[in-house]
């Protein structure tokens, strides 16, 4: 169980995103920020928002309707 | 050699630069999507409103949506899509109707509202920029605007966006 965990499920894009954003900023660096969203759309979308921040994807999952990322801040 | 000397600075952020014309309900989403998404991904945004897109620095956004100019305007209705004819908005009521069926489908899909993007964006530190001309024009006051933007023309926004990665005009 991730200590930093996110809930992003119902809200659409760029919703997941954005709070991503802020969420981490709470996060200490090397830390793991869990986020899970039902937006399809988040499954590429924090793929690519991890590359272009430098933070690492350490994980992408789906259960269902819901999408889990664990997200390492760098 | 030249790129290593250009991206000299301390940082190689990425920079956008988008310039909004239009301030209907629907074509606000865009400009503020594409702004609050780069933001969130570390890229400096900035944000030029000028002609209809100027009202949407405006304290209080009254948006609505026309089906006049979107000819492939179709609305989810009943599992079946309809379409929007162009010659709707003539008939009164039509544009209120479209209009509040697009805010509850905003809703229902849980998309985010403009005043909320914008919020985000103010809070992501995207530049916005209102366009003076366009001020003068249609006789728009800064103090019925949003706090902390500016007010400039093409040549400011020009000299912004010559140095940006991206430069989007929608």
């Amino acid at each position: 169980m991730a200590e930093h965990v996110l809930n992003a499920e119902g809200l659409n894009c760029p919703l997941p995103i954005i709070k991503a954003k802020k969420a981490l900023k709470s996060v200490p660096q090397g830390e793991i920020l869990e986020v899970r969203s039902t937006d399809p759309g988040s499954v590429a979308d924090f793929a690519a928002f991890c590359n272009q921040t430098g933070n690492e994807l350490v994980s992408s999952t789906t259960e269902g309707n819901v999408y889990t990322f664990q997200i390492k801040h760098n | 050699m030249l790129d290593e000397a250009k991206s000299g600075d301390m940082s190689n952020a990425k920079s956008m630069s988008i310039i909004v014309t239009k301030g209907t309900l629907d074509w606000a989403y865009p400009p503020f999507i594409l702004a609050t998404a780069a933001a969130a991904m570390d890229i400096d945004v900035t944000m030029f409103f000028t002609f209809y897109g100027l009202p949407l620095l405006n304290k209080n956004l009254d948006l609505k949506v026309s089906t006049l100019g979107n000819p492939a305007m179709k609305m989810p209705m009943m599992g079946m899509h309809m379409a929007m004819p162009n010659l709707a908005p003539m008939i009164p009521g039509v544009d209120r109707m479209t209009t509040t069926m697009m805010k509850n489908l905003i809703k229902k899909k849980g998309v985010a509202s403009i005043e909320d993007l914008r919020e985000a964006a103010i809070e992501l530190d995207v530049k916005m920029i209102g366009c003076q001309m366009t001020m003068d024009l249609f006789e728009f006051n800064k103090e019925d605007m949003i706090d902390g933007i500016d007010i400039g023309g093409a040549a400011t926004y020009l000299e912004n966006a010559v140095n940006c990665d991206i430069n989007l005009y929608i």
